[in-house]
């Protein structure tokens, strides 16, 4: 089980929804996946009109929504959103979004540390969207951030982990939750990540836009799963050179008779 | 500050390009200002339908199935220009009107109702009726009310942009309507708008001023559509560079008949605005992209998901108009004359989501 902040979560997917064709499509692949934590935008959802498309669609007895403050182009406005989408959903998880590039939407390490560490003080439960620096997760984590979510690639690119060699190293360093968001653009992405030791991925624009969005999340579902079961199962290392699936005797192994 | 690049090179420039050219520019991961003007030349024409599917792919992916809306408001019809194209023209003899700031909320109000969220106020350029100190008022009236309130009226000031992003203004759009400075002075006869500089500057002007989207664009149908295209690409390329924090967007009003009727100087086919449409969104993933309501139904409709990301729905061009459909004294009249629910019906029909909050008034909620 994954728990983040003293909630438990037997999904290690996390959804998106934006750029869904519609709001019922959306929710049944959201049910397909089996995911029990989503993220809303405050800028496009009315959190507190239950007559609102998306909440029309969604329960937030089904599902812990992690409303975001998508759009925030600094950590002024990432909190003023932040209390606005508390006051209108009623939930203190925050998904926090410092993107001062509108074309990139890279998130700004300054200004999402100085939020988080505000939104903390605030009662907040802080996931915030990073870049895959080390150390700047730690510093979140620090600043007591209930877990980090460093990007795998830029959002809606569905590169994929491109970040691999710096998430590893979050996920081997950080005390908290690692949530790999953005970038995931397949199946075997997700399962990349989780192989990894991620604790769980967030995806959107990968099933989202897909010829048929609910197919896709039940296939994300069971990467995630598979990911995370061969973690668990203990991977083998990877090495340059090639080594023999059965050892042949003698060949491959050292004479250690010498030791005393 | 901005230099547009010689408006007659631009259109050589184009005129050179060869199927060759075309065929690089579309395998380019990151196509050039030099790949934009092939892909507006005339030898990209026989690959309009390869640029379609590959511009839909980008938007698709950018974008999402989703298509944004808006509603304009006409504040006032009042110019103080002379410009030969322009139904608002001061020349011309219409019935003009301003709204009051009560007539204006109650404008709003009614598109509220219909189920808006962002609302686009615009006028005609007279300052004497439409001041920052009037905008300011209306914006403080809006700005709880609709997701996001965009404006586009006479250029100003940043130092006034600033004060109506505080009132709770999101974006500005100003179109410079020709980037051939020769021909901006034959159609802008007299006031304001004959300097084309100062025009020129307003974009950097508005995101100096901390607006969060900036709308460029050119009047199609002044000059070489083409040339123009290519000149909106190097200014929007240049605001890129100087302003990574603001959003851009670009939209293509293709001159309709107008009061004063105005014959279109070029006229600018639905398959040349396509392939300008096409090309911009090769060359800039992420910019939005505006078809407004001058456009026909049934192009519209062709339009969504191929590169717009935007549409107008349900507008009415004359101050006051919906409030009292008798208005008259159009700035341009409607080609698509469909109610926001129609339109929504027909983008929900072709597997689109119709997107009218993709913003929050609480953005814009700062101490005033």
């Amino acid at each position: 089980m994954l728990t983040i902040a003293g909630t438990e979560f037997s999904s290690r997917l996390f959804l998106g929804t934006g750029k869904f064709s519609s709001s019922s499509v959306m929710a049944e692949a959201i049910a397909a996946s089996d995911c029990q934590m989503i993220t809303v935008a405050l800028r496009r959802v009315d959190l507190d009109n239950p007559e609102d498309d998306i909440m029309k669609a969604l329960s937030q007895r089904e599902y812990t929504f992690l409303p975001n403050t998508s759009g925030a182009r600094n950590a002024e406005e990432a909190i003023r959103l932040a209390h606005l989408a508390r006051a209108a959903s009623g939930t203190s998880w925050l998904k926090l979004e410092v993107t001062p590039d509108p074309r990139t939407l890279l998130p700004d390490p300054v200004e999402t540390l100085i939020a988080t560490e505000k939104l903390v003080k605030d009662g907040f439960i802080v996931l915030p969207y990073m870049n895959a620096d080390p150390i700047l997760a730690l510093k979140l984590q620090d600043a007591g951030a209930a877990a980090v979510m460093p990007l795998g690639s830029p959002i809606g690119t569905n590169q994929g982990v491109l970040s691999d060699s710096m998430v590893e190293i979050i996920i081997e360093q950080a005390r908290v939750p690692v949530v790999v968001d953005a970038g995931i653009g397949a199946p075997s992405h997700a399962a990349y990540a989780m192989e990894m030791g991620a604790d769980a991925v967030l995806v959107n624009t990968a099933i989202s836009i897909a010829g048929d969005p609910v197919a896709m999340a039940a296939a994300f579902a069971k990467a995630v799963e598979a990911g995370r079961t061969a973690y668990v199962a203990g991977m083998g290392q990877r090495s340059k050179q090639a080594s023999a699936s059965s050892p042949i005797d003698g060949k491959l192994s050292s004479d250690l008779g010498f030791l005393a | 500050m901005y230099q547009s690049p010689d408006f007659k090179n631009l259109g050589q420039l184009i005129r050179r390009a060869t199927a060759h050219d075309v065929e690089q520019a579309l395998s380019a991961a990151r196509p050039s200002l030099n790949d934009l003007a092939a892909l507006i030349s005339p030898a990209a024409e026989p690959y309009l339908q390869q640029m379609a599917a590959i511009s839909s792919e980008i938007t698709l992916a950018r974008f999402g199935k989703t298509t944004q809306l808006y509603a304009p408001i006409y504040l006032s019809n009042y110019c103080t220009n002379r410009c030969a194209y322009c139904g608002f023209s001061a020349d011309n003899v219409i019935k003009r009107k301003c709204l009051t700031i009560d007539e204006a909320e109650k404008e709003a109000m009614i598109l509220h109702e219909r189920g808006f969220q962002h609302i686009l106020l615009v006028s005609g350029e007279a300052e004497n009726a439409v001041d920052v100190e009037y905008m300011e008022a209306i914006a403080l009236r809006l700005r709880d009310k609709f997701a996001a309130v965009s404006i586009e009226i006479q250029p100003m000031s940043t130092e006034h942009y600033h004060r109506l992003f505080l009132a709770g203004i999101t974006a500005v759009a100003v179109y410079q309507e020709t980037y051939d400075p020769d021909l901006y002075k034959q159609v802008h006869l007299s006031g304001k708008k004959r300097d084309f500089d100062y025009r020129l500057e307003t974009p950097e002007r508005v995101a100096k001023a901390g607006m969060r989207e900036v709308g460029i664009g050119a009047l199609l149908g002044l000059a070489d559509w083409r040339a123009e295209g290519l000149a909106l690409g190097y200014h929007l390329h240049w605001l890129r560079k100087a302003f990574w924090s603001t959003a851009f967007t670009v939209s293509f009003p293709r001159m309709r008949p107008a009061t004063g009727e105005f014959e279109p100087l070029e006229i600018v086919s639905e398959s040349n605005l396509s392939q300008l449409i096409f090309a911009l969104r090769l060359f800039d993933p992420d910019v939005g992209l505006i078809v407004s309501t001058r456009e026909e139904a049934r192009y519209r409709d062709g339009m969504l998901g191929l590169g717009p990301t935007r549409y107008s729905a349900g507008s009415c061009t004359a101050p006051g108009g919906y409030g009292d459909s008798d208005s008259e004294a159009e700035q341009f009249s409607v080609g698509d004359h469909r109610s926001l629910d129609e339109v929504s019906t027909m983008i929900r029909d072709k597997g689109f989501d119709p997107v009218c909050k993709d913003w929050d008034c609480g953005f814009q909620l700062t101490d005033y």
